[in-house]
């Protein structure tokens, strides 16, 4: 009889910028000033957006909407270390991901504005559209994966999901696919600390979600999620390591969501103010900022330009999504399949032949618009 | 060549797998083993270890991540070992699978063939012999096929394999090593959504699917060596979308329906036939359509089995009773 030791595992974070604005300059990825500064537009496109967002869905010109706030590194960082031929699988919080891999801001508002048509992104743009259903979407990445090693190329796809998700069989299922068959995946965890009002504690003993990949045979890493330097330095690694061949990576996030889950929640009821401030003082953007301004890449002229330059994009996007034209009803039938089946074809006759009825006889009365049937 | 339904099926994955690079078959034991039931027998040793893939055993990894595959470009062909394992993997099918179209107007898809055995009568343990096509059909962007014989089995398959959206494709247990028949060698397909009229008569129309439609032709069989009856009896091969016009034409001629479905009474894809019957055809009704079915029970393991399933005397008794009304 013995007991010998068999594993020694370790668990790393990764950190390049502080809370101060201070680097470590060995670990600093190799950006150029001009990237630098377009890494920072990314950010204040972003929180402008979000901002806007949640002023729309106050006034009621979009529906529930999750804001991103505090968050904004995660997605930016990840997305600008891409290149174009990977493929994202986001959830339902990952805007930044969306706008910094080039899709318009419009079709952000457009999806949560209620219109498909928000998610029918450009061929060329590779952003599968959201999953709302909590960790199902880490298996389309790592399926994803698998076809473009089957089919050789040379990309790499990435699966969002959030700390909640890890307790979803589908996420381990995911990493244990990953794992099993060194799909070329980076599967990102944005730990934002909640799942709706339940802290990560209730979703995990394991000190830390990184850690969960050495049960599947790769690596994991904590990164400061508020610090954009360090979520786009592990990503490029990450994608790096993938593309050659050396399998998947689980990158943990370590963040917090400075809003509530939803337009539809009120975190007061399960959170205290003291947390908020702890976490306001670690901003993914003043401390990227602090940073810029000290080295000299950003300087207050400039600092306005992009703001003024965030402000006006963000408004000729919501000009743009409110003066689109609604979408057909019949959108409805006609993307249930490739081809329109008989039965729906049918069904599709015979509903848009009411719809004109009735609005034949509204039209007929004074005054009054179409409305629904 | 002579086949039965498991040896047409391993064909027509052979042949597709050999003219379209892109299909890839994934699930527990299809590889090495062949698949519990031999339908993918020697298709790895010939197509190698990344296309016929051995998975992990999770059935929602299984259809997950072949929502990824097809999203990217393959056709993936994933098999649920026994359909009554399918349910960890029914959130894919229902929340995404189905919708990835949809959802994204078109910009991303998902062609794949999710094959799964299905239904009773081979005296098999608890969750190996339900009957839940059902519950495809009422999910909105899923394409469900259900062959009776093997040269449907084939030429649905190589269909199924070719479409551009997700096919649920069920395979009667029973109807599997049932009988060989002459299968044409060479690829063919037969279209979704086509059903089979596969005897004509003038009486009385009989609806069926899978295993079912085997237990029908025993039914009729019978019961037209006993009474003079002229019986039409239509095997709906696809189950979504269905062949309204071939029930529709039938029933109008006949004016008498009986619908068999092994799955339970409530809700069934009988019920739905009957209402769409109910709709179409009212003055040309001779008598109430019957339904012979499973009951709304848990499907009992085999020692009642056969009282579960409908038999080819229940099958009777409602013909019967509708030429009689």
């Amino acid at each position: 009889m013995s007991l010998q030791k068999l594993t020694d595992f370790s668990t790393y974070k990764l950190s390049i910028l502080d809370e101060q604005g201070k680097v470590d300059e060995k670990l600093l990825p190799k950006l150029s000033n001009t990237q630098l500064v377009e890494l920072y537009s990314h950010l204040i496109n972003l929180h402008v957006f979000d901002e806007k967002a949640l002023k729309l869905q106050r006034q009621g010109r979009i529906g529930t909407y999750g804001s991103c706030a505090g968050q904004e590194a995660c997605t930016v960082g990840t997305a600008y270390a891409m290149e174009k031929q990977d493929w994202t699988f986001p959830a339902f919080r990952e805007h930044g991901v969306f706008m910094t891999r080039g899709v318009p801001m419009v079709n952000v508002f457009q999806y949560w504005g209620g219109d498909e048509r928000g998610s029918k992104v450009e061929s060329d743009m590779n952003c599968f559209p959201v999953a709302i259903p909590v960790g199902s979407q880490p298996l389309h990445a790592v399926g994803c994966a698998l076809a473009m090693r089957y089919l050789k190329k040379d990309a790499v796809a990435i699966g969002y999901f959030g700390d909640g998700a890890t307790s979803e069989g589908d996420t381990l299922e995911a990493m244990n696919f990953a794992g099993v068959f060194q799909a070329p995946v980076v599967l990102v965890c944005q730990n934002n600390q909640f799942a709706i009002s339940e802290p990560r504690s209730l979703q995990t003993r394991a000190e830390t979600i990184a850690q969960k990949a050495i049960a599947f045979g790769f690596e994991g890493i904590q990164v400061d999620g508020n610090d954009v330097l360090a979520v786009y330095q592990a990503m490029k690694q990450a994608l790096e390591k993938a593309r050659a061949g050396k399998g998947p990576t689980l990158l943990e996030l370590y963040t917090y969501r400075m809003g509530d889950h939803t337009t539809a929640d009120d975190s007061t009821r399960y959170r205290n103010k003291e947390e908020l401030e702890t976490w306001r003082k670690r901003d993914p953007i003043v401390r990227f900022k602090t940073y810029l301004t000290a080295i000299g890449v950003l300087t207050p002229a400039l600092e306005e330009k992009i703001m003024n330059e965030a402000v006006s994009k963000v408004e000729r996007a919501v000009q743009a999504y409110e003066t689109m034209p609604a979408p057909s009803p019949s959108d409805m039938f006609d993307y249930m399949y490739a081809q329109l089946t008989p039965e729906l074809a049918e069904q599709k006759k015979n509903f848009l032949a009411h719809l004109s009825r009735v609005n034949n006889a509204s039209s007929s009365k004074s005054g009054e618009g179409p409305g629904f049937p | 060549m002579k086949a039965n339904m498991v040896q047409a099926l391993n064909n027509a994955l052979a042949l597709e797998l050999e003219s379209n690079p892109k299909l890839v078959l994934l699930g527990e034991d299809v590889g090495v083993d062949g698949g519990v039931f031999r339908v993918t027998e020697g298709l790895q040793s010939k197509y190698g270890k990344d296309r016929v893939i051995d998975t992990p055993l999770a059935e929602s990894a299984i259809i997950g991540t072949s929502i990824g595959m097809a999203a990217y470009g393959l056709h993936p062909v994933p098999e649920i070992q026994f359909s009554g394992f399918i349910y960890p993997g029914f959130d894919q099918l229902i929340s995404h699978a189905s919708r990835i179209r949809f959802r994204s107007r078109g910009r991303f898809s998902c062609p794949m063939t999710i094959r799964s055995p299905y239904g009773g009568g081979i005296k098999a343990p608890e969750h190996h012999s339900e009957s839940t096509e059902a519950l495809y059909i009422h999910t909105p962007g899923l394409k469900v096929v259900i062959p009776s014989n093997p040269t449907d089995a084939k030429g649905l398959l190589t269909s199924a394999l070719r479409e551009p959206d997700p096919v649920m494709f069920l395979e009667p247990l029973r109807v599997y090593r049932a009988f060989r028949e002459e299968v044409p060698d060479e690829q063919y397909t037969i279209p979704l959504g086509r059903a089979n009229v596969f005897q004509s008569g003038s009486d009385i129309t009989i609806i069926s699917w899978g295993a079912m439609f085997r237990q029908c032709v025993d039914a009729v069989k019978e019961i037209q060596e006993e009474e003079k009856l002229s019986i039409e009896l239509i095997d709906l091969r696809s189950l979504s979308p269905i062949d309204w016009p071939a029930v529709h034409s039938s029933v109008q001629k006949t004016g008498r329906c009986v619908v068999v479905q092994e799955a339970p009474l409530t809700l069934g894809l009988a019920s739905e036939i009957m209402a769409r019957i109910l709709e179409k055809n009212f003055l040309h009704l001779k008598a109430p359509v019957e339904r012979v079915t499973g009951f709304d029970t848990i499907m009992p393991l085999f020692k009642l089995e056969n009282y579960y399933l409908p038999s080819a005397e229940r099958i009777k008794s409602s013909i019967r009773k509708v030429m009689q009304f």
